[in-house]
């Protein structure tokens, strides 16, 4: 039998009546798991932002550059061609197959695509999905630090907990044995990392993961690698961890088209893992995703087909942004090390006396120039602060006259 | 030609305003190296002019610009050569090109008005020796210019922040 809350005897429901009337909730029915995620850190700057004029904005963490032509027309096409159906739940066979053979010939990972891969909408959907598919309440998982704001949430989120894996300043931002070896515990599962790093910049090269290889076999963890800024990579060439034959079988490794194509608001990706974690994931992608966009899977082909030259390009300008950047930033006083990938410089600030949310707060309110605070990306990022230089070149020499008057001004 | 000139010329190309020093940050050069490259390839020819893309049409000029075809009877001892140069001298030639396909030439031609540039092309261009025929294009609109699009504000849309 149904029973009104008000009817039950002993119920600790109160049976108040708000002063809105019966209808209003009487309670939150927010769940506690989405209530303990912490409100984005750059909202109030958002909001300032939009109340002012002639601001140059180096908070935002997406290339400047359009998506390649051909490979819009090929979303288009797919559209006028009426393919705005459903893919098969891993995505459109071609696009696996490109997938497939780009990682082998670019990185050495080699993935099969009828069981190893899934296309997903953006490295967005591949971090929630590689977490729930492997992660239990209680357990740990180690976060490079700082990260992606995502990385937390997702984590706790699954009922897993977040513990930061320091990758400062002086370690040139990586992960190095000894910060991973005081961090694992008997709770430890998996380790997830990026590089090139957003918000630093970092990489790690070969001998860098060799030197963590090992203690990940030896304690028997799984590692989680987002290469979204792979192609990125200003010096040398990317080194994925999957390429290591002691890691591939315990490595989840996440890509996409957003930063190498310039295809960010497409939303398409994919996870690569071995065949066990795939298929396991594969059951969630299923019914929470279906199948990433169709068009943009179209879209996805083409990049990889006939889009190289567009990257290449792109590349090239991302990097002599960067040294032009940074070598103002260094000359005006903000010690910042040349990031090796990504398009982010994250210059320390501590000399200024400012916390980095006060510094950006103020740098955007006396001189119009957004950045992002450190502290924003986990503890390691304070007193930092991140700057995109995925603007032209111009308006970042304009920035740093700017942040340079401010610097003289505090 | 290295590599390091090429990746200057493609600098100059989008941006002949920058500055050495920015150049040499940019590409990990000395400043002095980067002026020599420069003053080496400016006296070989390879850069040629440092020049601005221009909209004549926000400037308000009404000025008339036509794509001209031109067939040619090439000289048996100079081909097309001689021919060319002598259409190139005239400064109302702003670029002449040896093409395949149906006619040889193709010139762009402006004037002040649509007469100026006809009786340019008959009485200039037509009346030469060796040339057999030509047909003139008056541009209705130009859309892309040096690979700058003229009719639309290039940029991407972007939020102001995101991470
Ligand atoms: C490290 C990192 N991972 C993932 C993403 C999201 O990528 P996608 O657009 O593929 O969802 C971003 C975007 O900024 C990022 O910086």
């Amino acid at each position: 039998m149904a029973v009104s809350y008000r009817e039950v005897k002993g119920s600790n429901v109160s049976p108040i009546v708000s002063e809105r009337g019966r209808n209003h909730p009487q309670k939150s029915f927010v769940s506690e798991r989405a209530e303990m995620i912490p409100p984005s850190g750059i909202r109030k700057f958002f909001d300032l932002l939009l109340t002012m004029n002639d601001v140059i904005s180096l908070g935002v963490g997406e290339p400047d550059f359009n998506t390649p032509w051909n490979v819009s027309v090929a979303g288009i096409d797919s559209i006028e061609r009426g393919a705005t159906a459903y893919t098969s739940n891993k995505g459109l066979e071609e696009l696996r197959d490109l997938v497939s053979s780009y990682l082998i010939s670019r990185y050495g990972t080699s993935y099969d695509p009828q069981n190893e891969i899934i296309i997903t909408g953006g490295v967005s959907e591949g971090l929630d999905l590689a977490v729930r598919t492997v992660v239990d309440p209680g357990d740990e998982v180690l976060v490079a630090d700082p990260c992606y704001v995502s990385y937390s949430p997702c984590v706790m989120l699954a009922g897993g907990i977040p513990v930061p894996l320091p990758c400062p300043a002086e370690d040139e931002f990586r992960v190095t044995p000894d910060a991973l070896m005081e961090r694992i515990t008997k709770k430890t599962k998996l380790v997830m990392l990026n590089f090139p790093n957003n918000p630093t910049g970092g990489v790690m090269k070969r001998g860098d993961l060799e030197a963590i290889a090992d203690i990940i076999v030896d304690h028997d963890l799984l590692l989680l690698s987002d290469e979204i800024y792979s192609e990125l990579t200003y010096e040398g060439r990317h080194v994925s961890p999957a390429s290591l034959d002691s890691l591939w079988e315990r490595t989840i490794t996440l890509n996409g088209f957003s930063k190498a194509y310039s295809m960010t608001g497409w939303r398409v990706g994919y996870f690569c893992a071995p065949p066990e974690i795939t298929s396991a994931a594969l059951k969630i992608h299923q019914y929470v995703m279906l199948c990433a966009p169709t068009m943009s899977q179209f879209a996805a082909i083409e990049a990889l087909k006939h889009a190289e030259d567009s990257k290449d390009r792109m590349v090239a300008e991302f990097r002599m942004r960067r040294n032009l950047f940074v070598a103002g930033l260094n000359r005006i006083g903000l010690p910042c090390h040349l990031p090796k990938g990504a398009f982010y410089a994250f210059p320390s600030i501590e000399s200024t006396g400012l916390s980095d949310e006060e510094f950006a707060e103020r740098l955007l309110i006396e001189k119009q120039v957004a950045v992002a605070p450190g502290s924003a990306f986990g503890p390691s990022g304070i007193g930092h602060i991140r700057c995109a230089y995925a603007v032209s070149r111009e308006d970042l020499g304009e920035a740093v006259k700017r942040i340079g008057e401010f610097i003289e001004s505090i | 030609m290295d590599e390091k000139n090429r990746e200057i010329l493609r600098v100059l190309e989008s941006d002949s305003r920058i500055g050495h020093k920015d150049l040499a940050t940019m590409l990990n050069l000395s400043t002095h190296d980067i002026a020599t490259r420069i003053a080496g390839m400016e006296k070989s020819g390879t850069i040629r002019k440092y020049t601005a893309v221009i909209d004549w049409k926000k400037a308000g000029d009404d000025g008339v610009t036509a794509v001209v075809e031109v067939k040619v009877s090439p000289e048996s001892e100079f081909g097309y050569d001689r021919i060319a140069d002598r259409v190139a001298r005239f400064p109302e030639v702003k670029s002449l090109r040896l093409v395949t396909g149906s006619y040889d030439l193709q010139l762009i031609v402006c004037g002040r008005t649509m007469q100026e540039v006809s009786e340019f092309v008959s009485g200039q261009i037509a009346s030469l020796e060796s040339i057999r025929e030509t047909v003139t294009h008056i541009v209705m609109k130009t859309y892309k210019e040096y690979g700058c699009e003229l009719q639309r504000s290039e940029g991407v849309e972007r939020l102001p922040y995101s991470f």
